[in-house]
This record gives structure tokens, C-alpha cells and sequence, in this order.
């Protein structure tokens, strides 16, 4: 099963962390997704605030959502099952510093039209 | 309240938990065995058993838990029955079980365990491999699914919902309660057996984690149980024995600063003694009694590495020699790895990696992180410093545990310096 890892962190709390030690944990752990079967690495995102939002016909500043941890970035999985996939969210660096929404891709059933 | 008097309450509610669930699972297990309607023995006696685990510990123990359990599920139980009677009809297994409780309560030194025939209808191969651990721990210590979930990474619901539905697979499916017969037993055993390991490493791969330890104990204590009631089986007790080998290294695993340390660098005295005593003679026990298993075999891995606390050394040449019989047997990829890892001890880091090219392309072991830290640790050895790094960079990014983490930069540290 397929799934699209959202990664939502606070950035305040990231800044305080070893910033080498950190990038070197992402380098490692992009590395091993890199190996992973099926697995495909995302993106990293600016941070919310520098994001637009359209609303109907209303374009404002961002961020999107009014809290402290904001959508940064995500990745994809391949896991057999959910257990699987909760292991490379304990895994994901960002997992430190916020919340690792896991989320199965959609598979169309083809049953309708 | 000062620590120790802490220590000591700790050990007064762990004392009067264990008889609690001693008792709770042998009810459960007589119960469902009639019934075939595990949930709704559970259900029966679940609030007999939190009103134990609540005052037990303060209260003592009682001179006979079973009759208390089944005095106080009988009392409720007759209350919902009441309930549901007005309500529906076909509220046969409640029923039943009322009266299965009341037949009890009359003779409760009378009850048959049948803890492990409920074993062996959880571990039952109609039941989905991954959820025969979680239903034993559940039915046979009255574990919450709350509790299971966190050792198990899964969401509380979802793990509640699973163990929901496997119940009512055991009753539509007609899952028999009972030991299996002589010509099936080692097969069905083996998946008892595999059921208990598998929570017991939940409590140990992922350590740090407060429940983690916990889940080895109970395993431990299943461990224990399913000896006690299978006295016959070697390889019962050769599973007992590898769990007390990798529990008597608990305290090693760790130095002071709380970094990873592996089996090659533990200090010795920091095994703890009586679980390898224990570990030891349970192998005896079980080579004495029967052919090798899988089980056996393992445990006599780890017996020959306990030979470096006496003799200074680990035992390789024997320690291979166990890996060839275990790698015949079960044809892992992950034995095929641990072997290379003790071959290079006695031949060699070349040899081991040599041993390890077949595993090269084996998409399991693309994402199993000890698949990384050995391949690192054979080129280190072997001096290929950038082949190395790059396998142990591949491993802190499949690391979960910041002790492993913290062990593995300081690998690569030390390499790129050497």
C-alpha cells in the first residue's frame, strides 16, 4: 500500500535543535528511503507564512491553518501495512519536531465511471 | 513519599497484578472454552478484573482470586442480563456464560486451566499472523488494547477494532479450543511460540520507551506459563531460555551516558546471573528432551556467547557451526546475516561479506536497518571506510532510537578520523 507521508512541524522548535546534527539525520534518512522499495523522496516546503491561500475569489497571505505546527513537506512510503508505515514516520527526522500524518493513497476501484 | 516507599508500593501492585492475571486468564480461557465467545467472557469478567487491579493492592490479595473474580462477575453479570433480557432476544452467549459463571463460583478450586487451549486458538492460522500476539495478550493477561497498541505501532482504535473482529472470527469459524493433537502440535506450537517472541521483541528492539519493557515482562511471563503447562515441549523451553538470555543483557545495552552499546562491547558483569542460570538450565532441559529447533538453536547461540564471561572470548567456531544447522532449517536472510556477522569473527571480514553478497538486491533487507549497521561494521572491518560510512549513513535513516542514532554517528566519526 501506498502512502503519502505529510510532514507538520514547528518550526520555532526545529531552530532550537543541532542544526549539523539534524541535517546529517535527514541526509541519512533520505538516503535510506532512497534504498527503500517503492519509496519516493518528497519535498521540503517554505515555511507556511510565505504561502498564498485562494478562497473563492479572495487571494490572502499565508499560512493556511492559525497553529503552531504548519505543513512542511512530505514523502512516500510503500508499506505492506500500516505498522510499516508508522515505522518511517518514527524514523523521519521531523517526527521530533511536530506530527507525521500518514495517509493511503487513494487506489481508484474502476467500478464507476 | 520517599523512593523506596514507592519501590515497595510498585512491587505490592506488580505482586497483586500478576495474581490478578493469573487468575483473570484462567477464567477468561475456562470460560470462552464453553462458550467459544471470548469477548463475551471478557466482557463478563472485565470489571471484576479492574475492580482487582484496583484494590488488590491495596486490600492484599485474597486468600482464593478466583472465587472473588467470579463472586463480583457474577453480581454484574446478573445485572446485565437483566439489562439486555428486556431489551433483545438471542442474547444466548450471555446467558450461557451467566450460567457458566454461576456453575463456577460453586466450585471455583475446581476450575480446569485451559489458558493454553485459548493459546492455541489465537495463534489458530484462520487468525491473521500479526494479530495472535496482540489477542494473547489480551485474553490471557487482559491487556488493553491501548496498552498492546503502543508496543505494537498501531493506533488504539484501530488495534481495539482488530482484536474485535478476531474474536468474532474464533467464534464464526468455530476455532477450536483445544491442544492440538500429537502429529499437528510442533507445527501449532511453533506458532504459539512465535506469537509470544514477537511481543517479547516489541519489548526489546525499541527500548527507551516506557512500555516497552513491560511488554518483554509479560512475554516472559507467558513464557513461563506455556513451560509450565507444556513441561514436554523443548522448544517451549528453548524460547523461554533466548528470551532470559537477551533479558539478562537489558542492563548492558546501555553505558552511563545512555548510548547503544553492542553485544561484542557489553561489560560482562553487567549480565545479570540468575537469568542466564535460568536460560541455562532451561536448554539442558530441553536438549535432554528432544530433537533441535528453531528455538533451541537460538538460544543455544546465545548460550556460546555468554562463554566470554568466563573465557574472555565468545565461542565463534560453535557459534558459526549453530548458524549452519539454523540457516538449513529456516533459510532466513536475516540468519544468513547474523551468521556472516559471527564468520567474520572466526574467518574474516572478507568471508563475511563474501557470505552477505547473496542478500545484496533482497528488497527486505533495503529497509531493515540492522541489514545496514552489519554491512557498515564488515567494511569498516575490512577497511572499505567509504563503503562503510555509506551503509551506516543508510542505517542512522532507518534508526528509530536516538540511543542507536547517537552510536552510529560516532561509527562514522570514527572512521572518517581513522
Amino acid at each position: 500500500m501506498r502512502y503519502m507521508m505529510l510532514i507538520h512541524h514547528d518550526d520555532a522548535k526545529m531552530e532550537g535543535a543541532d542544526q549539523k546534527a539534524l541535517w546529517a539525520d535527514w541526509a541519512a534518512f533520505n538516503e535510506a528511503l532512497a534504498k527503500a522499495d517503492g519509496a519516493s523522496p518528497g519535498e521540503r516546503l517554505e515555511p507556511a507564512p510565505e504561502g498564498t491561500v485562494v478562497r473563492s475569489s479572495d487571494v490572502l497571505d499565508g499560512p493556511y491553518a492559525d497553529t503552531k505546527e504548519q505543513f512542511a513537506g512530505y514523502f512516500f512510503v510503500e508499506a505492506t501495512d500500516l505498522e510499516e508505515a508508522v515505522a518511517w514516520a518514527k524514523r523521519c527526522p521531523a517526527s521530533r519536531f511536530g506530527a507525521i500524518e500518514i495517509r493511503p493513497v487513494h487506489v481508484p476501484k474502476g467500478d464507476w465511471k | 513519599m520517599s523512593d523506596s516507599g514507592a519501590a515497595a508500593q510498585q512491587s505490592a501492585e506488580r505482586a497483586a497484578a500478576r495474581v490478578a492475571r493469573e487468575s483473570y486468564g484462567r477464567l477468561v480461557a475456562f470460560l470462552a472454552a464453553r462458550t467459544r465467545d471470548v469477548a463475551g467472557a471478557e466482557d463478563a469478567l472485565g470489571e471484576a478484573f479492574a475492580a482487582a487491579l484496583r484494590m488488590w493492592p491495596v486490600d492484599g490479595v485474597p486468600d482464593n482470586p478466583d472465587a472473588w473474580l467470579l463472586t463480583v462477575a457474577r453480581r454484574r453479570q446478573t445485572d446485565a442480563i437483566r439489562r439486555r433480557q428486556t431489551r433483545t432476544a438471542g442474547e444466548v452467549h450471555v446467558k450461557l456464560i451467566a450460567d457458566e459463571i454461576e456453575d463456577a463460583s460453586q466450585a471455583p478450586d475446581a476450575i480446569p486451566d485451559r489458558r493454553l487451549a485459548l493459546m492455541f486458538a489465537c495463534a489458530h492460522p484462520a487468525i491473521e499472523r500479526g494479530m495472535r500476539a496482540p489477542l494473547i495478550l489480551q485474553t490471557i493477561l487482559g491487556m488493553t488494547a491501548e496498552d498492546i497498541s503502543a508496543a505494537f505501532l498501531i493506533p488504539p482504535a484501530t488495534m481495539g477494532q482488530r482484536l474485535v473482529r478476531a474474536k468474532a472470527r474464533i467464534k464464526d469459524a468455530g476455532i477450536p479450543f483445544a491442544i492440538p493433537d500429537p502429529e499437528d502440535l510442533p507445527e501449532r506450537l511453533e506458532a504459539v511460540l512465535d506469537a509470544v517472541y514477537a511481543a517479547f521483541t516489541k519489548g526489546w528492539s525499541e527500548i527507551g520507551d516506557e512500555v516497552v519493557p513491560a511488554m518483554a515482562d509479560e512475554a516472559l511471563w507467558l513464557g513461563r506459563l506455556i513451560v509450565s503447562l507444556l513441561p514436554a515441549e523443548p522448544e517451549a523451553k528453548g524460547m523461554l531460555a533466548l528470551m532470559l538470555y537477551a533479558e539478562s543483557r537489558r542492563a548492558a545495552r546501555r553505558d552511563a551516558t545512555g548510548a547503544y552499546v553492542p553485544l561484542e562491547q557489553q561489560d560482562t558483569s553487567l549480565w545479570d546471573d540468575s537469568s542466564i542460570r535460568l536460560a541455562e538450565a532451561l536448554l539442558r532441559e530441553a536438549n535432554r528432551a528432544g530433537p533441535t529447533g528453531r528455538y533451541q538453536l537460538e538460544a543455544a547461540i546465545q548460550s556460546a556467547h555468554t562463554a566470554r564471561r568466563l573465557a574472555g572470548q565468545d565461542n565463534w567456531r560453535a557459534i558459526v557451526a549453530l548458524y549452519d544447522h539454523l540457516l538449513a532449517r529456516t533459510h532466513s536472510p536475516v540468519v544468513v546475516l547474523n551468521r556472516a556477522v559471527a564468520l567474520a569473527e572466526r574467518d574474516g571480514p572478507a568471508a563475511a561479506l563474501l557470505a552477505v553478497d547473496i542478500l545484496d538486491g533482497d528488497r527486505r533487507m533495503q529497509s531493515y536497518q540492522p541489514y545496514w549497521a552489519a554491512i557498515g561494521h564488515l567494511r569498516g572491518r575490512a577497511g572499505d571506510k567509504e563503503g562503510a560510512i555509506a551503509a551506516l549513513t543508510a542505517a542512522i535513516g532507518l534508526t528509530a532510537d536516538p540511543a542507536v542514532r547517537v552510536y552510529l554517528h560516532a561509527r562514522i566519526a570514527a572512521l572518517r578520523d581513522g
